[in-house]
């Protein structure tokens, strides 16, 4: 993990730009937050490929999905409190049902929004979307992977959420690895217990890993970005390989990817496990950082909970 | 073709349209009669008369494309696209049944449907997209939407009314069937509409009305619409809910009540 920072929305801007050089089929809809998700750098340099829908997030999803209905590949986003927020019916009738090549790509997942407070702190999301049938879900752990992940999916036909956070976050991956959608990234092996995470709790089970190193503890790290359709054999294989199972979304503890690796282990290989998240409640205003560490989001509550876990025998 | 002749034909297939409405209603048990019985000479002419498409090639790049709003409509739906070569006529009598590819209301997988529909306001959304694209690509194909009365009330048409004036698509028609009732009773109880043109046209929309029976004014319309510039154009079709049958017309009942087989012979024998 390098020292340095980065933004997975100037990542999402790149990426979109990149795109538009390759791509001439790629349009993006955006719903008066261009700005803050950095996808009007696409508007700056192709804005006949451009659309600014104002503030209609139910309009946003069903242009877009009209957009893709004639051709185009549809990146579609705002703040991931508003979609899919405000317009599940859309993304399930418009978009999931007929299989429409429209990507959207939502900032402000979490709690880490901060200041804005629980209404904009969104932590249903990903439980939302996954159980939208043909819907397929990532959350990127730092700006490099975003970029990939932006990239990556305009060549995979449907369509996915990509949920993206506010605050820059510590970069996991070298420029030049090549993001590979569906496959769990195995960030570091170990033997006592794996630690599952996705977005900006990679970072966070890194820290662990090595403070559970110093505790004789071996931990596996494993950056789950891809949600649906999960790495079932990349998790069933650490929970067998461990014996214990931790994970880690900054997201509702029901519905999240905690509760897709549940699903998995349940059925293929019933592990111990403890998901750490946000234990069904709603965030509040604060420091991004303060509200991460009181809704028991840090390296420490992930370590917490392995060593809880390596107690029950 | 003379005028006169042409509304012969298109009466013709309008009268055989609500036949094949009936008749795969009755045989699927349930479905919605009154709204798709309002509409049938709207999409007879646009099907008939005003739209280019191709039934052998349904992906056709330049055709131009129709989106049915208000999914319950779809009986009406697939009888004109049986009619119009999309697939046997025969097969409109496995609506709604087990296996078949003509669901309740319209879906992906069936030759002519361009979306899926059936939640209600956001038929002219996908209509906006196709028509945002078709300027983009210098195409020449028109995008036409048909929407019901009581869709009105969702708040997302006008999401998209708004967006189709500011990006100038004169590509797009949209067609509003108020024929006055929705599934609780009559618009103007249930949440009032009027005035609905006006409503449009401080949207900055071409707002144009007509007798929803008379194919003239019909015809008329749909030639107005595509040959204004710079906004996109409305037109508001006066018509009446089950249409053509007697108990049925005006009638709140039969918004979601299909007719029954027993009776279907007498219902028949109403249709002009």
């Amino acid at each position: 993990m390098s020292s340095k920072q980065a933004a997975m929305r100037d990542a999402y801007g790149e990426a979109l730009l990149e795109l538009g050089a390759t791509n001439k089929d790629v349009v993006v809809v955006g719903a008066d937050t261009t700005g803050s998700l950095k996808s009007g750098v696409f508007a700056s340099k192709y804005p006949e490929r451009f659309f600014n829908v104002g503030i209609a997030e139910q309009n946003l999803v069903s242009i877009a999905a009209g957009l893709a209905l004639a051709g185009k590949i549809a990146y579609a986003g705002t703040y991931a409190i508003f979609v899919p927020g405000k317009s599940v019916d859309q993304i399930r009738n418009n978009i999931a049902y007929p299989n429409l090549n429209v990507k959207i790509v939502c900032s402000h997942g979490g709690i880490s929004v901060g200041p804005d407070g629980a209404s904009h702190q969104q932590v249903e999301d990903i439980a939302i979307m996954r159980a939208i049938p043909k819907m397929k879900v990532i959350v990127p752990a730092d700006a490099p992977s975003t970029k990939g992940a932006v990239k990556a999916i305009a060549t995979i036909p449907g369509p996915f959420y990509v949920r993206l956070t506010r605050p820059s976050t510590p970069i996991i991956y070298e420029s030049g690895f090549e993001y590979k959608f569906g496959e769990a990234n195995v960030l570091r092996d170990g033997s006592d217990v794996a630690l599952f995470a996705c977005g900006i709790m990679v970072p966070e089970a890194l820290k662990a890993a090595d403070s559970l190193k110093a505790k004789g503890v071996s931990a596996a790290v494993i950056d789950l970005h891809t949600i649906k359709p999960i790495d079932s054999d990349t998790v069933t294989k650490f929970a067998q390989k461990c014996g214990r199972v931790v994970t880690t979304e900054e997201h509702n503890v029901m519905g999240g990817m905690g509760s897709a690796v549940a699903e998995v282990l349940g059925e293929r290989c019933p592990t111990l496990m403890k998901r750490v998240g946000v234990m069904d409640t709603f965030g509040e205003s604060g420091d991004a950082g303060e509200l991460l560490k009181k809704y028991g989001l840090t390296s420490a509550d992930i370590e917490q909970a392995a060593l809880g876990l390596s107690k029950v025998r | 073709m003379e005028t006169a002749q042409e509304v012969v034909r298109l009466k013709e297939i309008a009268r055989n349209t609500r036949k094949l409405i009936l008749e795969s209603l009755a045989e699927a048990g349930s479905g919605h009669p009154g709204g798709s019985l309002s509409a049938v000479e709207l999409l007879v002419t646009l099907f008939f008369h005003v739209m280019h498409y191709e039934p052998k090639d349904p992906k056709w790049p330049d055709r131009d494309r129709f989106f049915l709003s208000k999914g319950h409509a779809a009986p009406l739906l697939y009888s004109i696209l049986a009619q119009a070569g999309y697939f046997p006529v025969e097969e409109l009598m496995t609506l709604r049944k087990t296996g078949s590819r003509l669901q309740g209301h319209p879906s992906m997988g069936i030759p002519g449907i361009e979306a899926p529909a059936g939640s209600e306001g956001i038929g002219l959304s996908l209509a906006v997209g196709t028509s945002l694209a078709a300027k983009l690509d210098g195409k020449p194909y028109r995008t036409y939407v048909l929407m019901g009365d009581g869709e009105q009330q969702e708040g997302q048409v006008w999401e998209a009314a708004m967006a189709a004036s500011k990006f100038r698509l004169d590509n797009l028609t949209a067609i509003i069937d108020r024929n006055g009732i929705q599934q609780d009773g009559l618009t103007e109880q249930i949440m009032p509409l009027e005035p609905l043109a006006a409503k449009w046209r401080a949207f900055n929309w071409n707002v144009i009305e007509v007798d929803g029976y008379d194919f003239n004014q019909i015809m008329d319309g749909f030639d107005l619409a595509a040959s204004t510039r710079n906004r996109p154009t409305v037109i508001i079709a006066h018509t009446v809910k089950g249409k053509g049958i007697s108990f049925m017309e005006w009638s709140p009942h039969y918004h979601g009540t299909a007719p029954s087989k027993e009776k279907l012979s007498d219902v028949l024998s109403e249709l002009k």
